[in-house]
């Protein structure tokens, strides 16, 4: 056990560039799978067909299949149809994929729990319904829907970790190179851990925090 | 392409048992400490379990099996996935408990007591009870998602599904047909469990409907 401490500090530092990667992957699976998310939120309950069918498809594939099949999906699948993406660029689509499924249904719940009252509101107003989803029902439902979709967006950086099957030099793969490079496994893992407890413990607290003082009124 | 997978079905299922199971029994203490009045004691919970919510369940893995050994003597693949799920299992558990326990009345409490029960009593026959229905759906829900977080075993070599559909993507080179049906399996895997989790609330609800 002597020189695990030093070890981990030793190996902290080497690891930040793999966060980084990470930190890059989360964001723009949120950029487009947030996006994503809204449309499929109205897709699932949409009276048009073809929309609602892929809505369906999407979301419930995309809940449904673990994170780990779909980054293999796309890593190993894709080149079947002639497409060849980087790794770090199908690791990106596969979670644009579970982040676009799960908010979906996080969104859904939130846009459904806005008053009915705002709604007929609305429609006394005289508003059409393209004005009511954008000033009443996207706006308060997307308000609500935060807390639940911040503790995601910290589940979605900790599924970062599983872009490391496919090669994406993230920081789960950089502790496992040094690892594997020096023989110190045990804290290389450490440090791996220690830093995504940095980022998604002080998160959780956030997204708490936010749940509290957005329903402090209700 | 088929076999690939009903190979690694049995793994699959035997990893998402033990770890919730072991999840379940170590998520009690969890809870106990969460409750508790004992300031030290409720910080150190606190952190145990905010540390084994913050970290991704892979590299919990990867510590058990590629970091500790004792000696010469290392975890199996298997053992190490299951301890390492159960561990991460218990922090989340022991949060759906502690709501539920939350949600009973206060009411209920001072009943028990009214009573003349003893602790046992009133957690086994007045505030369990009425905790667990509330718990049901959370507690499914959980067990579906773990049934798909098992697939992380495949990581540290545990021969499940996607270990399987992986080595047969490799030697196959037909990725993409054998990651759908994996996703299928998994989606079907849950849906029994997800029938089974409404039936048994709509079940409990109806027994304590006035």
């Amino acid at each position: 056990m002597t020189g695990l401490l030093p070890d981990v500090a030793t190996i902290l530092p080497t690891l930040l560039g793999g966060l980084q990667i990470s930190l890059t992957l989360t964001f723009f699976s949120l950029l487009f799978g947030l996006p994503l998310g809204l449309l499929f939120s109205f897709g699932v309950t949409a009276r048009n067909r073809a929309f609602r069918y892929v809505s369906v498809f999407f979301v419930e594939v995309g809940r449904g299949a673990p994170a780990l099949v779909l980054l293999q999906l796309m890593y190993y699948g894709l080149p079947n149809v002639e497409i060849t993406l980087s790794s770090l660029a199908s690791a990106c689509l596969a979670l644009v994929w579970t982040t676009a499924a799960y908010t979906a249904e996080l969104i859904r719940g939130g846009i459904q729990a806005v008053p009915a009252g705002e709604i007929e509101g609305s429609d006394a107003l005289g508003m059409s319904v393209g004005d009511r989803l954008r000033f009443i029902e996207i706006p308060q439902g997307l308000r609500i829907a935060l807390p639940s979709l911040m503790g995601f967006a910290v589940l979605l950086f900790q599924a970062t970790s599983l872009a490391y099957t496919v090669a994406v030099p993230e920081l789960m793969s950089q502790a496992y190179s040094t690892g594997s490079s020096t023989f110190k496994y045990l804290p290389a893992f450490i440090a791996a851990g220690m830093l995504y407890a940095a980022i998604s413990v002080p998160a959780t607290w956030l997204s708490v925090l936010a749940e509290k003082r957005l329903s402090r009124h209700l | 392409m088929l076999q690939a997978i009903a190979l690694g079905l049995p793994l699959t299922l035997l990893v998402t048992v033990l770890s919730l199971g072991l999840g379940t029994v170590l998520a009690l203490p969890l809870v106990a400490g969460l409750r508790s009045g004992n300031r030290a004691v409720w910080l150190l919970t606190r952190g145990i379990v905010d540390l084994l919510r913050g970290i991704p369940p892979v590299v919990w893995l990867f510590i058990l099996y590629y970091g500790v050994s004792l000696g010469t003597l290392r975890m199996s693949a298997l053992q190490a996935a299951v301890l390492g799920l159960g561990l991460v299992s218990s922090a989340y558990l022991a949060e759906i408990f502690r709501g539920a326990i939350g949600s009973v009345h206060r009411g209920q409490w001072e009943a028990s007591s009214a009573l003349g029960f003893r602790g046992g009593t009133a957690w086994g026959r007045v505030i369990g009870p009425q905790a667990w229905r509330t718990a049901i759906p959370a507690y499914t829900a959980y067990g579906i998602g773990l049934l798909k977080d098992s697939s992380i075993a495949s990581t540290i070599g545990v021969a499940e599904i996607v270990f399987f559909s992986n080595q047969y993507a490799r030697q196959s080179g037909e990725g993409i047909m054998v990651f759908f049906i994996a996703a299928g399996v998994y989606i079907l895997l849950s849906m029994p469990l997800g029938m089974l989790s409404r039936h048994l609330d709509t079940k409990l609800r109806k027994a304590v409907a006035r």
